[in-house]
């Protein structure tokens, strides 16, 4: 169990920093937003991970038994709607790109900077 | 065992995120997107987060993927140039990584009921649910009325960036109906060619819908409400548009009623708080509603998971139908 825990945050450290390096390294505009979700999904995991009781169930309460353990439920709602606003915005960004490709003619970020030096 | 599973499935997360990440080829970025979704959903719900679990898998595995293949068709499939300062980049996300993976072993132990994020507010969540709300799931609880102003600013965060997608798209350069691509398909015919999709898609898209709605109108007892449904419909509607073309799925839904679902939505919400202030009570304390403070709690929480649904259902599919009328220049 202790090595689980442990093993979730590292793997949450992990997926943050591969998100974060598609982000800084990779030029094209899609390839940087994907990058971006995988840093979103990473805190999404984070939370989630830290919500968790062990021997706990999820939060729904049962008729018929009176002491149960409940994981928290705060997490879980903050998550929830993040990952619905997450998309939203996400397709805004989507939306961008596609509008930067109709005027530069390219999402690679290098190629826009040399059409904007002209 | 569950560990073991738990530990599988982290370890092919990673891995997936990493191929992602170096594939060249966007197409096969995307889709591993998806299985990367759901892998992580998969974990949510070992974590006890249903609702998260189901929420997760609707909207990153089923609508972000047709959203990003979207904008694929409309820009490029490739990866042209290569990474910009690589190793200066590798050097600080494995600098940053140890850090942070320093900083792990000072975090409470995993599943530790008396770490510092059950003590907070937490437990009272827990305790009063029954007591004020009466509805057994907590996290539509939470939710719906502890958290009521909170969901309401998600909620118009969705609508403004709906508005946002259809203010970046205007009119301009959107395909008149029945006008040829450059690539001599017509997307608006859909996959109606395709026998076995079809065929498929028929038999699944009523189960989706009334699954939506299962899923909406019962989440107050079960893992479900709003957000959820309103993600599960999109994404049957969008199958439907994906098979019969996107012509056929705006004649059964209307432009015109997506706008008003889109509006109609978060409009409902706010007057379900708004009439709450009428009726002698704060904004959005549903207690007022009705004789019995219990009763008007559920039926507030009905009413405003009814408009997170209209609104979010309103605005994935008019994002959808603005990525799939754009035209490939």
């Amino acid at each position: 169990m202790e090595l689980l825990g442990l093993f979730h945050y590292w793997v949450f450290a992990i997926l943050l920093m591969i998100g974060l390096y598609a982000v800084i390294a990779k030029r094209n505009l899609i390839k940087k937003l994907i990058g971006l979700s995988i840093f979103q999904a990473s805190v999404f995991l984070l939370y989630i991970t830290m919500g968790k009781v062990e021997g706990g169930t999820a939060p729904i309460i049962q008729t018929g038994s009176a002491e149960q353990l409940f994981s928290n439920p705060l997490p879980q709602v903050l998550i929830l709607t993040a990952i619905v606003v997450g998309i939203s915005t996400m397709s805004l960004g989507l939306g961008i790109v596609v509008r930067i490709k109709e005027e530069y003619d390219s999402i690679e970020e290098d190629e826009i900077q040399e059409a904007n030096k002209q | 065992m569950i560990e073991l599973f738990g530990i599988f499935l982290l370890s092919l997360m990673v891995i997936t995120a990493i191929a992602i990440v170096q594939t060249r080829h966007l197409f096969a970025a995307v889709i591993l997107t998806g299985v990367f979704s759901l892998l992580i959903a998969t974990n949510f719900f070992l974590l006890d987060a249903a609702d998260v679990a189901l929420t997760e898998a609707a909207i990153g595995a089923g609508i972000s993927t047709v959203l990003f293949l979207s904008a694929l068709a409309l820009t490029d499939e490739h990866e042209r140039s290569s990474s910009a300062n690589k190793y200066v980049a590798l050097a600080v996300v494995a600098v940053t990584s140890l850090i942070l993976i320093y900083a792990t072993f000072d975090k409470p132990r995993f599943g530790d009921p008396s770490a510092p994020v059950h003590q907070h507010v937490a437990p009272w969540f827990i305790e009063n649910t029954s007591s004020q709300i009466g509805i057994p799931n907590m996290v539509t609880a939470v939710l719906g009325s502890f958290r009521g102003y909170d969901t309401l600013g998600e909620v118009f965060v969705v609508y403004t960036a709906g508005i946002g997608v259809l203010f970046l798209f205007g009119s301009r350069r959107t395909r008149q109906n029945g006008e040829p691509t450059k690539s001599g398909l017509d997307p608006s015919e859909g996959l109606r060619h395709y026998l076995i999709p079809r065929i498929v898609g028929r038999l699944l898209i009523p189960f989706i819908i009334l699954f939506g709605l299962y899923v909406q109108f019962h989440g107050e007892y079960g893992p479900g409400g709003g957000f959820q449904a309103g993600a599960i419909i999109a994404a049957g509607i969008i199958l439907y548009a994906l098979l019969e073309g996107e012509k056929q799925a705006l004649r059964v839904l209307p432009d015109r009623i997506l706008t008003g679902l889109m509006a109609g939505g978060a409009l409902l919400f706010g007057v379900v708080g708004i009439f709450g202030i009428l009726a002698g009570g704060n904004f959005l304390d549903y207690s007022v509603l009705f004789d019995n403070p219990m009763t008007g709690q559920q039926i507030g929480i009905l009413l405003i998971e009814a408009g997170v649904g209209m609104t979010v259902t309103g605005v994935l599919l008019k994002i959808f139908h603005a990525f799939a009328a754009r035209e490939h220049i």
